[in-house]
């Protein structure tokens, strides 16, 4: 597989007043030719942050770059200008956000907010920017486009708006979408719906994608691997099967203790006790560690290496020091094999 | 659409009623009548006079009387000034006051739009500061303070401008600032704070993830949401370009309509105010009407229709 995307030691930092909020703390990761790759974890863990930085969308200020480097076709985009930028966004690397109701220009025709792209990108005609979005409007589903095309945001559906977002995003064909919770502010049938719109349009296309969720149970059947991200940094990454069914960190077993289980009916929902850290005055270790039912002193004091549990799982956690007392997964972090698959 | 328009045009004339009825209540009610001066007329010759214009009718005929000339916007002739008929009054005095108000708006939501975005781009940096400078004064200036500022600094200190009266563009320079003050500062904070808005919306985010240029960003997609708030201004603007145009145009001794409204209600010429009034009131409701429209026009999400609470 070839690498799309490096992000090495990547550091995002917010200037707010008085303080210095380490939203995103050296983080590493890579995305694979038409993978699929999840970023998951609880809000304000920086999966926002991480995913507009990609394409430098970060406002700055109050955002800055601390450090690291995000390499992308063999250059590194957070050296590129901004004029650079421009013929990238869009073109190679498209975008679409957590809210549909608010993510369209609501004076703006559908039509006109797929073509702008177009013809910035592909330097079509309108007619043929106008033609091409009929395409794409039906190509993720949208009934009737010849007429939906000409109409304003506020007289599609929500799921209709998503569905049109997705169409705008990837209007260019893109090498890589980062869908920033794109099911969360929708009905759960219709989150599904989207799911496998997207799923099915990266068949077709080649697209990969960078799935941004704090809920689990929608990385299974969407995704390859996974990245659990708290607190700013990777906690620990791994394929689909590994974070599900091998899972080595803590805050990883408290978020598949969270999640919905088909298996289990009637049992409590285990939401992680406690809050995040404040990233304004994150703690020197471990973020996890004032949460961590297995906490230990080092954790504290000292970030733990990542280990490599095989070539595709890593995991930060000092548990997996050979001098740490073994502990064994809780029984709400204990995947059966029906639901992943299922 | 047109069942809209007919709607809204049916609301207008019930409200023109009742501000006719008011008005002429209020003129009722006020003590003293047009020919009550200093120098005291004759009795006899007030009482002929008063039978002459019809004062001395039963006053729900002098109603019925004034809602049937106002009907028919035939409101006779002037009380003070013999043989001058208040329509012949209205249309001498009107261009003037027309092209003062028009200047005086067009002044205040260029400047005042240019202002604001301006302030909104550089948020927190020197042009915000200057512009909201600009603002601050211009909202806790009076008009009629910032006239006299005009008319010493650029008449008499300068010589660059004239004083008063109204015989060339040059003339309406020095009122149409004075009167455009006020509504320009209030619509560039308006315009400011709503363009930070948009600026901060997750569409203006989108726009960018498509690799526009901030210019296209900032005119195509933020520039005609932010406008939304002033558009809906543009009603109480017309409004206080038109009071403010009683105290401006005495200050700088225009003609104009505002003018022969403050002079008509002190010699409580009872035609030529209620000429003047119904004018104005027309004027000021057929505007609200047309912001309306442009309103719908401009924002997609409203409809105007016949039908439903608008
Ligand atoms: N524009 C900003 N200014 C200041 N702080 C910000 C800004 N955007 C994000 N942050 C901070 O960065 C952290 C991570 O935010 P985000 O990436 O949005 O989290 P997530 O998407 O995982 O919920 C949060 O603590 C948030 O307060
Ligand atoms: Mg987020």
């Amino acid at each position: 597989m070839k690498k799309l995307l490096e992000v090495k030691d990547l550091s995002i930092s917010f200037d707010t007043y008085g303080a210095e909020v380490q939203a995103v703390r050296n983080i590493s990761f890579h995305l694979d030719e038409k993978e699929t790759l999840a970023i998951v974890g609880e809000s304000g863990s920086g999966k926002s942050v991480t995913a507009q930085s990609l394409m430098r969308l970060v406002p700055m200020p109050p955002g800055k770059f601390v450090g690291g480097s995000i390499i992308f076709d063999g250059e590194d985009i957070t050296q590129k200008s901004e004029k650079q930028m421009e013929s990238i966004r869009g073109k190679d690397i498209s975008m679409i956000f957590q809210d549909p109701m608010t993510s369209l220009n609501p004076t703006m025709t559908v039509g006109k907010q797929i073509a702008e792209g177009l013809i910035k990108h592909q330097n079509l005609s309108k007619k043929a920017a106008h033609d091409r979005g009929v395409e794409l409007l039906k190509l993720v589903g949208i009934p009737n486009p010849e007429a939906r095309i000409k109409q304003y945001p506020h007289q599609y559906s929500g799921g209709m708006r998503q569905r049109a977002m997705i169409a705008i995003a990837l209007a260019c064909n893109p090498k890589i979408l980062i869908a920033d919770e794109p099911t969360t502010a929708l009905d759960v049938t219709i989150q599904a719906q989207i799911l496998d719109l997207m799923r099915e349009l990266q068949d077709k296309t080649g697209t990969a994608i960078i799935l941004i969720t704090h809920d689990l149970g929608v990385v299974a059947n969407a995704a390859s691997r996974v990245a659990v991200m708290y607190g700013g940094k990777i906690v620990e990454t791994g394929t689909v099967d590994e974070i599900f069914y091998n899972p080595k960190h803590p805050y990883t077993w408290g978020l598949l203790g969270s999640m919905p289980k088909l298996d289990a009916e009637g049992e409590e929902l285990q939401a992680i006790p406690g809050s995040p850290p404040d990233l304004a005055d994150p703690p020197k270790g471990c973020p996890f560690v004032t949460r961590c039912p297995y906490a230990m002193k080092v954790c504290e004091q000292h970030m733990p290496d990542y280990k490599e549990l095989s070539s595709t799982q890593k995991t930060a956690c000092w548990l997996l020091d050979e001098r740490a007392p073994d502990v064994e997964p809780p029984e709400s972090a204990i995947v059966g094999g029906t639901e992943v698959h299922g | 659409m047109a069942r809209y328009l007919l709607k809204r045009i049916g609301f207008i004339l019930i409200s023109l009623f009742f501000i006719i009825s008011i008005t002429f209540i209020l003129m009722k009610a006020a003590p003293g009548g047009p020919f009550a001066s200093e120098r005291k007329l004759p009795p006899a010759i007030e009482q002929q006079m008063n039978e002459a214009y019809g004062l001395n009718d039963p006053i729900y005929k002098q109603y019925a009387d004034y809602l049937i000339n106002a009907v028919k916007f035939d409101f006779g002739p002037s009380f003070k000034y013999t043989g001058q008929e208040v329509t012949d009054i209205i249309s001498r005095s009107l261009p003037y006051s027309l092209i003062l108000g028009l200047e005086a708006i067009f002044l205040a939501l260029s400047i005042g739009v240019l202002l604001g975005v301006i302030a909104a781009l550089n948020h927190n940096k020197f042009g915000d500061y200057i512009a909201m400078v600009i603002a601050v004064l211009g909202i806790s200036v009076p008009s009629f303070i910032m006239a006299t500022i005009l008319q010493y600094i650029f008449a008499i200190k300068l010589q660059a401008l004239p004083v008063a009266r109204f015989e060339s563009f040059a003339h309406t320079i020095l009122p149409a600032v004075a009167l455009a003050t006020t509504p320009l500062a209030f619509i560039a904070r308006l315009m400011r704070s709503s363009m930070l808005e948009v600026l901060h919306a997750d569409y203006i985010k989108t726009a960018k993830s498509k690799g526009l240029n901030d210019r296209v960003v900032t005119y195509r997609h933020a520039l005609r949401n932010a406008i939304m708030p002033v558009v809906s201004y543009l009603g109480p603007l017309v409004v206080g370009i038109l009071t403010g145009s009683f105290i401006i145009e005495k200050i700088f001794g225009i003609p104009g309509l505002g003018n022969e409204f403050v002079v008509s209600v002190t010699n409580r010429d009872y035609t030529v105010i209620m000429g003047t009034t119904v004018f104005f009131s027309v004027l000021l409701l057929v505007s609200i009407l047309v912001v309306d429209l442009i309103y719908g026009f401009i924002d997609p999400r409203i409809k105007l229709s016949g039908k439903g609470s608008k």
